[in-house]
C-alpha cells in the first residue's frame, strides 16, 4: 500500500509539478474553447450550405450547387473517418512542407475543429431534415424566403433537437486536446508525460487525470443541465 | 350571391405531374371576388395539388394562373410577394411550435411585408380577435386545443390581408368536438368578402355556406355548381355515385 501511494500519490512529486499541470490545464482550456468555438460554427455553416444547395434551381446552377453538395457530404465523411491523431500528425508534418507554417497548437486546433465540425454538421443536419416539411410550407406560403424561414422558422426548431447529441460529440472532441500532446502542445498530458519522465514517478500522471476531472467534470454536468434545459416545452 | 366581380383567381389548362404520373390533367377554373368555393372529391383525385399549385408549393407541369391579375408562373415573378397575398391554411395547422400565437402571427408581417414591430403587433393583435383568440396571444401552440391552433393558423394567414385564402382540409385533423369553432370562423370570414376556396370534406358545411361546388375526379374538374344543384341534381354519374357514397355515411 505504501508503495502505491508513493508511486502514484507522491506528495513531494506533485507539489513540485503542479505549477506545469496548472499551466497545461490554461492550454487545454484555451485549445478547447477555440475548437468547440470553431467546430460549432463551421460545423453550422456547412448544414446550413447543404441545405440550401439541396434546393430546386434552374439547370447550370443545379450541377454546381450538386457538385458543392457532393463536396460537403465527402468532406464530412472523410473527416469522420480519420482518426484525429492522424489528422494533427499529417497537418503538423504535412501544411510546413506547403509552405504554411504552423506550429502543434495550430495543428491540433485546425485537426480537432474540422472533426468537430463535421460530426457537428452531420448532426445540424439530421435536425434540419427532422423538422416538419409543413414548417417550411407555412412559412414559406406567408412569403417569407428560403433564407428567412431557414433561419427564423426551421433552425430554432432543429438546433433544439440536436442540443442532446451536440453536447455529447462535444464533450467528446474537447477530450481530444490531449492528442496535442504528440505534437508538443504544452497541455495537460503533455505537462503530466514529462513531469513523469523527469522525476521517474508516475504521480503527475494522476495529477493530470485529476486537472481533466476537474475540467471537464462540470462540462459533463453542464451538458445534462443544458440537454435537460432544451426539452420540448410544448 | 356571387354575382359581378373580377375574377381573383383564374386558372386555365393547369397540368401537374409527378414523374409519369399525372394527377392534374387540364384544371380549368376561376374564382370571382367574395366567392367561397368548395372543391370535393375522392382521395387521390388530385384536389389538394390542385390547391397548392395557387401558390406554387407545388410547380404546375404546365397551364396558366393568375392570382388578382398577376400572372404568378411568369418566369421572374417575385414568388413571395405573390404568395404575401394568398392566404393558406393546412390541415395539420402548422404552426411553429417555438413561437407564441402571436409570434406565430407577426413572424410574417415583420419578415416579408417589413412592418415596424409596433405595426406588426397590432395587426397581429387585430387578427387573433379576429379569430376569438386575443385572450391567447401569448400561449404557445402546444398549450392550445387543435382547434384553437387552426384558428391561430387562420389568424397567421389574415395578418398579410390577403386576396384569397386556401384552405387545405382545415378541419381534417380536429377531433369532432372542435370542427364547429373553426367553420364559425370560415363562416365570419365569409360575412366579411373574403374569396376563399376550400377543400375539404365538410359537406354539411358546403351546403350551407359555399357559392359553389366543385367535384374533381382522376385529376379533371367533373362538374361544378351551385351546392343545391351538385349536391340536390348531379348532372354527371359519377358525381351522383359519389354523393351517393358519401352520403351513404352519414
Amino acid at each position: 500500500m505504501d508503495r502505491f501511494l508513493f508511486t502514484f500519490f507522491n506528495g513531494e512529486v506533485m507539489w513540485e509539478y503542479l505549477p506545469k499541470i496548472l499551466s497545461g490545464m490554461w492550454v487545454t482550456t484555451y485549445l478547447a474553447a477555440f475548437v468547440i468555438a470553431t467546430g460549432l460554427a463551421l460545423g453550422l455553416l456547412l448544414a446550413v450550405l447543404r441545405s440550401t444547395l439541396s434546393q430546386k434551381m434552374p439547370a447550370p446552377l443545379s450541377w454546381l450547387a450538386e457538385a458543392l453538395r457532393l463536396l460537403i457530404i465527402f468532406f464530412v465523411d472523410v473527416m469522420r473517418s480519420v482518426p484525429p491523431l492522424v489528422l494533427i500528425v499529417l497537418f503538423f508534418y504535412g501544411l510546413p512542407a506547403l509552405g504554411l507554417d504552423i506550429a502543434g497548437l495550430g495543428a491540433t486546433w485546425l485537426a480537432l475543429s474540422l472533426v468537430l465540425a463535421a460530426f457537428a454538421e452531420e448532426i445540424y443536419w439530421a435536425g434540419l431534415i427532422a423538422v416538419a416539411k409543413g414548417q417550411w410550407e407555412a412559412a414559406r406560403s406567408t412569403g417569407l424566403g428560403f433564407l428567412q424561414t431557414l433561419i427564423y422558422v426551421v433552425l430554432p426548431q432543429a438546433i433544439r433537437l440536436t442540443v442532446p447529441p451536440l453536447t455529447n460529440r462535444t464533450i467528446a472532441i474537447t477530450k481530444g486536446t490531449a492528442l496535442g500532446q504528440v505534437v508538443a502542445v504544452q497541455e495537460i498530458l503533455y505537462q503530466a508525460y514529462s513531469g513523469l519522465s523527469f522525476s521517474s514517478n508516475p504521480s503527475p500522471l494522476t495529477l493530470g487525470a485529476l486537472a481533466y476531472l476537474v475540467l471537464f467534470l462540470p462540462v459533463v454536468v453542464a451538458g445534462r443541465w443544458i440537454e435537460t434545459r432544451f426539452a420540448w416545452r410544448r | 350571391m356571387a354575382a359581378a366581380g373580377r375574377h381573383i383567381l383564374d386558372v386555365r389548362g393547369l397540368h401537374k405531374s409527378f414523374g409519369t404520373l399525372a394527377v392534374l390533367k387540364g384544371i380549368d377554373f376561376r374564382l370571382r371576388e367574395r366567392e367561397l368555393a368548395f372543391v370535393i372529391g375522392p382521395s387521390g383525385s388530385g384536389k389538394s395539388t390542385f390547391l397548392r399549385c395557387c401558390n406554387r408549393l407545388e410547380e404546375p407541369t404546365s397551364g396558366s394562373i393568375h392570382v388578382d391579375g398577376t400572372d404568378i408562373l411568369a418566369p421572374g415573378v417575385d414568388i413571395n410577394a405573390v404568395r404575401r397575398r394568398i392566404g393558406m391554411v393546412f390541415q395539420s395547422f402548422n404552426l411553429y411550435p417555438h413561437m407564441t400565437a402571436l409570434g406565430n402571427v407577426t413572424l410574417a408581417l415583420r419578415l416579408a411585408s417589413r412592418k415596424s414591430k409596433a405595426e406588426a403587433l397590432e395587426i397581429g393583435r387585430a387578427a387573433l380577435a379576429r379569430v376569438g383568440l386575443a385572450h391567447k396571444a401569448q400561449a404557445h401552440p402546444g398549450e392550445l386545443s387543435g382547434g384553437q391552433q387552426q384558428r391561430v393558423a387562420i389568424a397567421r394567414a389574415l395578418a398579410l390581408e390577403p386576396k384569397i385564402v386556401l384552405f387545405d382540409e382545415p378541419t381534417s385533423a380536429l377531433d369532432p368536438e372542435l370542427v364547429g369553432s373553426v367553420l364559425q370562423v370560415m363562416r365570419d370570414l365569409r360575412e366579411t368578402g373574403m374569396t376563399m376556396l376550400v377543400v375539404s370534406h365538410e359537406l354539411q358545411f358546403a351546403r350551407a355556406a359555399a357559392d359553389r361546388v366543385v367535384f374533381m375526379e382522376d385529376g379533371v374538374i367533373v362538374e361544378q355548381g351551385p351546392p343545391e344543384q351538385v349536391f340536390g341534381a348531379p348532372q354527371q354519374a359519377r358525381t351522383r355515385a359519389f354523393v351517393a357514397r358519401i352520403d351513404g355515411h352519414r
